[in-house]
């Protein structure tokens, strides 16, 4: 592979108070690449995407982004360097409208592009479009995960986290959110880093995967290898969706 | 019970005795509650006695309002409620153009507002005047633009502020020391007070960054009292609770309002009169709402205020968006705090006197019970809210006929915190949200959609 190195974190270790949630962790994500990171309930997955975003901040090691070493950087000037996420639980805005929460979005660019950009989003979420005066809130699940999605868009960004983004969806629906993911990152070469509990459909999309088991990468390796290998098949895949 | 009846013919009957049924079942509780309290009694007698009064009227008259009440309520009134409901079901969902005094709603009202000093002279004359335009109108104006004030903090961005009066302590006593002491005009002042007050709310910002909710009431309540508390004990500067006096009025761009040859009277050839003032204070304070109004509608549509309605929500969603949430919460503060800086040094200047004891936390809570009852970022909610909940005191004030019910000693204003219970209550009941609890959208691209305040889950933030 002779992509360039988008972000790279080196040897994390995350506290809450004593407990350490992230012990050492290696992670590099390349441009154009979709990446996922899987592992069972607790194992730092979620932290770990915090811990890029600034919050928490890792106690050692490095969180480098474009070669600028980010890891003590408050959150709102990591995103401003566009880490755009969607962060686990959605985290919409309940009380503003959908075509609101779009405008949140897009805060770092001043609406300079809004227009255009909001239009992009209603061509890849036409739900979104028919709800749009529509509070976050009152959206289904989904709809709420697509708005999600949509918002971190908006930002233009180099580098889309995900949290789980099929968490409580129907198998269709979470399919849509897949193909979507996966169009973006085909059309327009969108750097993808991907959270999931549904191993088998993060798998078979990621280019590369990451395997965390408390804190700690145990496994790597592109999408097709790990989907392959008996021990990630018999700890992530048995009995899952196939 | 397997038919169903339907409650049209045949159960008026039911309907009365369930009604009688409850009635007396309330009627009992309230005579239970308010036995001891209405129906007895402490006195002391000529020797110092301590003697038990029977107030066995009054306590009737308590117990029948409640029988007749509840009665009133189940017989009549939730009836008809269910009845309308269901008409309104049963209507085919029509798009209800809004009417045109709904459409026009706020310019209504400010033209309302602006031909109410002449024709409220012209019905009573420049002396019979002055009640209906100081306490009426510039009292209720300023609660308006206090509310308002808050608003920004509460409101928009969230930020429960229990101590907001004491911004308006600030805005006071700058102008009140300001003047006094280095003979400032008012238009010089207005500003430098609003500035200042600013600037103490960026003072309380800082350390209360990091708190929310209870934590965050908690803090504002003791700086709102701590501000209180070092005017009355800086005795050198604010005279403590003897409060400052003589504070100059306003000059109409340097003409003043007095007797003197080149007073407003003798220039315009009017007779004297104290009216023009007052009228005059009426239109300054109508002016000082419409540009809080003004600044809070613009505001919301900018980026920083669209910021704090976010913050509202979601603050760890603001900064992975970007913003930076502190700065975002210290301008809600610096801001609002500025609005509550010009209503308190136009508050000194009106009243010519100002004192700790304008600045106690009840005046807290009461613009702040303002802005909850107007329904929490709504303009025109908040300004109704005011309108009832001062002008509801002031009625009290009025109210001497109810001397003759209760007694020589009856003072109606004592009672003001009862109509406020009473309202905050009933509101919560029959409108959780406030008087008008649909936020407007900021954005939109066709056409403007309101989206009802019931749609949205309860509690949120
Ligand atoms: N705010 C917090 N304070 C203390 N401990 C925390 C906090 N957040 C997470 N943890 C702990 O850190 C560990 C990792 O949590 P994390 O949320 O990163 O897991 P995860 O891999 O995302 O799990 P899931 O798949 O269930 O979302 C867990 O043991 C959790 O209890
Ligand atoms: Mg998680």
């Amino acid at each position: 592979m002779t992509a360039e190195t988008l972000l790279k974190v080196e040897g994390v270790e995350t506290f809450y108070g004593n407990i350490r949630a992230l012990a050492g962790v290696d992670v590099e994500v390349k441009k154009g690449e979709i990446v996922s990171l899987i592992g069972a309930n607790g194992a730092g997955k979620s932290t770990l995407m915090m811990t890029i975003c600034g919050s928490p901040q890792a106690r050692t090691g490095k969180v480098i982004f474009e070669g600028q070493d980010i890891t003590h950087m408050p959150t709102h000037e990591i995103a401003r360097l566009r880490i755009a996420q969607s962060p686990e639980g959605r985290r919409i805005f309940p009380r503003m409208t959908v075509y609101e929460n779009l405008q949140m979005g897009a805060s770092l660019d001043n609406q300079k592009f809004f227009n255009e950009d909001v239009e992009k989003m209603f061509t890849l979420f036409p739900r979104l479009k028919e709800r749009q005066f529509q509070r976050g809130g009152t959206l289904s699940g989904g709809e709420q995960q697509m708005l999600a999605i949509a918002r971190a868009l908006m930002a233009r960004p180099k580098l889309l986290m995900l949290d789980e983004p099929s968490l409580g969806l129907a198998p269709l629906v979470s399919k849509q959110i897949f193909a979507a993911i996966k169009l973006l990152n085909e059309q327009q070469g969108l750097t993808v880093f991907l959270v999931e509990q549904n191993a088998f459909a993060a798998l078979k999309l990621s280019h590369r995967a990451y395997v965390l088991v408390n804190g700690s990468i145990t496994m790597s390796g592109s999408g097709s290898e790990l989907l392959a290998n008996p021990e990630v098949r018999a700890a992530y895949l048995e009995g899952g969706a196939h | 019970m397997a038919t169903v009846t339907n409650p049209s013919t045949a159960s008026t009957g039911s309907l009365t005795a369930k009604a009688l049924r409850e009635a007396t079942f309330t009627a009992v509780m309230t005579f239970l509650m308010f036995v001891l309290f209405v129906g007895l009694k402490t006195d002391q007698n000529m020797r110092n006695e301590l003697i038990l009064v029977p107030r066995w009227g009054l306590l009737a008259i308590f117990v029948i309002i409640a029988f007749v009440g509840r009665f009133a309520m189940v017989a009549w009134l939730q009836p008809w409620r269910t009845a309308r409901k269901a008409a309104k079901d049963a209507a085919p969902a029509q798009t209800t153009d809004a009417g045109f005094v709904k459409r026009n709603f706020s310019k209504l009202a400010i033209l309302a507002l602006v031909l109410y000093p002449p024709i409220i002279l012209s019905l009573f004359g420049a002396q019979g005047s002055l009640k209906y335009i100081d306490n009426f109108g510039i009292q209720i104006l300023i609660y308006v633009m206090l509310a308002w004030g808050l608003n920004i903090v509460v409101g928009l961005a969230g930020l429960l502020d229990l101590g907001y009066v004491a911004f308006y302590a600030v805005g006071a006593y700058s102008y009140a020391l300001l003047s006094i002491n280095f003979g400032f005009s008012f238009w010089i002042l207005l500003p430098l007070a609003g500035i200042l007050s600013a600037f103490w709310g960026i003072i309380l910002g800082f350390p209360v960054l990091r708190l929310k909710g209870d934590y965050l009431a908690i803090v504002t309540l003791a700086f709102g009292e701590i501000i209180r508390l070092v005017l009355i004990n800086w005795q050198d500067v604010t005279q403590g609770t003897f409060g400052i006096s003589g504070i100059p009025k306003i000059t109409l761009f340097g003409i003043p309002f007095d007797a003197s040859p080149h007073g407003f009277a003798k220039i315009f050839n009017l007779p004297m009169s104290s009216a023009y003032y007052k009228v005059f204070l009426f239109y300054l304070i109508l002016l000082l709402c419409l540009l809080t109004a003004f600044v809070t509608i613009r505001l919301r549509r900018l980026p920083i205020g669209r910021a704090w309605e976010a913050l509202r929500e979601d603050e760890i969603a603001c900064r992975s968006l970007g913003i930076n949430t502190v700065t975002t919460k210290l301008t809600a503060f610096a801001i609002g705090a500025m609005f509550g800086g010009f209503a308190g040094s136009f508050f000194a200047a009106r009243q010519g006197f100002v004192s700790p004891e304008s600045f106690v936390f009840l005046e807290s809570a009461v613009i702040l019970s303002i802005v909850v009852l107007g329904g929490m970022g709504s303009l025109t909610g908040i300004a109704i809210a005011a309108i009832a909940m001062v002008g509801g005191t002031e009625l009290l004030r009025e109210m001497d006929f109810l001397k003759h019910i209760f007694g020589p000693d009856f003072t109606p204003e004592l009672y003001r915190m009862l109509i406020f219970g009473l309202a905050m209550i009933t509101m919560m009941l029959v409108r959780p949200r406030g008087f008008v609890g649909s936020r407007e959208p900021t954005a939109f691209l066709f056409e403007r959609k309101n989206v009802s305040g019931s749609f949205t889950k309860e509690g949120h933030g």
